[in-house]
């Protein structure tokens, strides 16, 4: 019997419960501050993005190739396990990107927890945030500008690692030569950022002369 | 590694609430369950990795249950739960997870339903119940096989008991 009883899916009545039981258990959470990251998952024209914040700030933008249920475990190591899907959390991160997708933002204002890089990827990171909307820089020239021209190779780690990716705009570094480089969400998502703030932008044809 | 805790309140949500539903009346039950998973978020950090979840979950529920019915134990037993109508027609199980079942459930004696509880909607082997009850693992064997035979003499479903068991 315990089973078939175990395998017996909610009823319309439970599931009801459920939801209402969960919306308080969250709201609840939140207000005793039980809770070590909230997240809620948004739509995007890029496919789904995990939003992740901290009581500190947006701690993680995860893009859907990169495994959202993956990230959150990460995450449960990396800051804590306490980690609860909370809908009503991270409103003006949701309505910033938003508002970048549809091109009417060009530079976000939130608070960031950049908890997970170490210093040297954190200090790229934000460096990464003055590169303007629309432009590109190449990993060397971001070396540069924080000071160490020679660190390029770290500099593209740094990038790769960005925890913060659209927020953090990794995707406006090129390499020297135009050519895409990497991307955390794929070099098509990569290209259609860049084209989505610069139409102009060529796509990073470079790579093929 | 701790798995996040959202992934426990979506694969245990549902059998605590059965459990609750089964010990307590309606509205008690709801707020057992709600006082159940804020403390387990609290300890969650603590839990052992190797920890059996359920078995952990299922025994906060019982202390938080036994809270209540010390309380105040006259009301669950009078309560009578009222024939829940049918949700998903054709599928007796929903029913009987409706109403039907706690209202039988409830009808045992504390140590059955307990049992059975824990057993069937818990998924908690006897050991297990054994340690939350502080009581033998025959002890318990010997309530939960009780319950079922007395829920197969008073419950107007034995049929369905059969075919479940």
């Amino acid at each position: 019997m315990s089973e078939r009883t175990a395998a017996v899916p909610a009823t319309r009545d439970e599931e009801r419960i459920l939801a209402e039981l969960n919306k308080k258990f969250v709201h609840d959470a939140r207000s005793q501050q039980l809770i070590e990251i909230s997240y809620r998952i948004v739509d995007s024209p890029i496919g789904a993005l995990l939003l992740a914040s901290t009581e500190a700030g947006l701690v993680r933008v995860a893009f859907e190739t990169e495994g959202h249920e993956r990230i959150l475990e990460v995450l449960a190591h990396k800051v804590g396990p306490r980690i609860l899907k909370d809908d009503r959390s991270l409103d003006d991160a949701a309505r910033q990107l938003d508002q970048y997708f549809s091109g009417s933002l060009q530079e976000f204002s939130l608070p960031l927890d950049l908890r997970l890089s170490t210093e040297f990827r954190r200090q790229v990171q934000l460096e990464l945030g003055r590169i303007a909307y629309g432009r590109t820089q190449s990993y060397a020239q971001v070396a540069e500008h924080i000071g160490k021209p020679k660190a390029v190779r770290a500099v593209g780690s740094a990038c790769a690692t960005n925890p913060l990716p659209i927020v953090l705009p990794c995707h406006r570094v090129l390499r020297t030569d135009g050519s895409l480089g990497g991307y955390l969400g794929g070099l098509d998502v990569k290209t259609q950022l860049l084209k989505l703030e610069n139409p102009e932008f060529d796509g990073g044809e470079a790579t093929l002369f | 590694m701790q798995i996040p805790f959202e992934r426990i309140v979506q694969d245990h949500g549902l059998a605590v609430l059965r459990v609750c539903r089964a010990l307590l009346d309606e509205h008690r039950a709801q707020d057992a369950w709600s006082e159940t998973f804020l403390a387990a978020l609290k300890a969650y950090p603590d839990l052992p990795d190797d920890a059996n979840v359920q078995a952990w979950l299922v025994t906060i529920a019982h202390r938080k249950a036994i809270d209540e019915l010390r309380k105040n134990p006259s009301e669950v037993l009078a309560e009578v739960l009222p024939e829940t109508e049918v949700g998903q027609a054709g599928r007796p199980e929903a029913r009987i997870m409706d109403g039907e079942l706690w209202q039988a459930v409830k009808a045992l004696p504390q140590k059955q339903r307990f049992v059975l509880a824990y057993r069937y909607l818990g998924g908690l082997s006897y050991a297990q119940i054994s340690q939350i009850l502080s009581g033998s693992e025959a002890a318990a064997r010997r309530a939960g096989s009780d319950g079922i035979k007395n829920l197969r003499t008073h419950w107007k479903h034995a049929q369905m008991l059969e075919e479940l068991s």
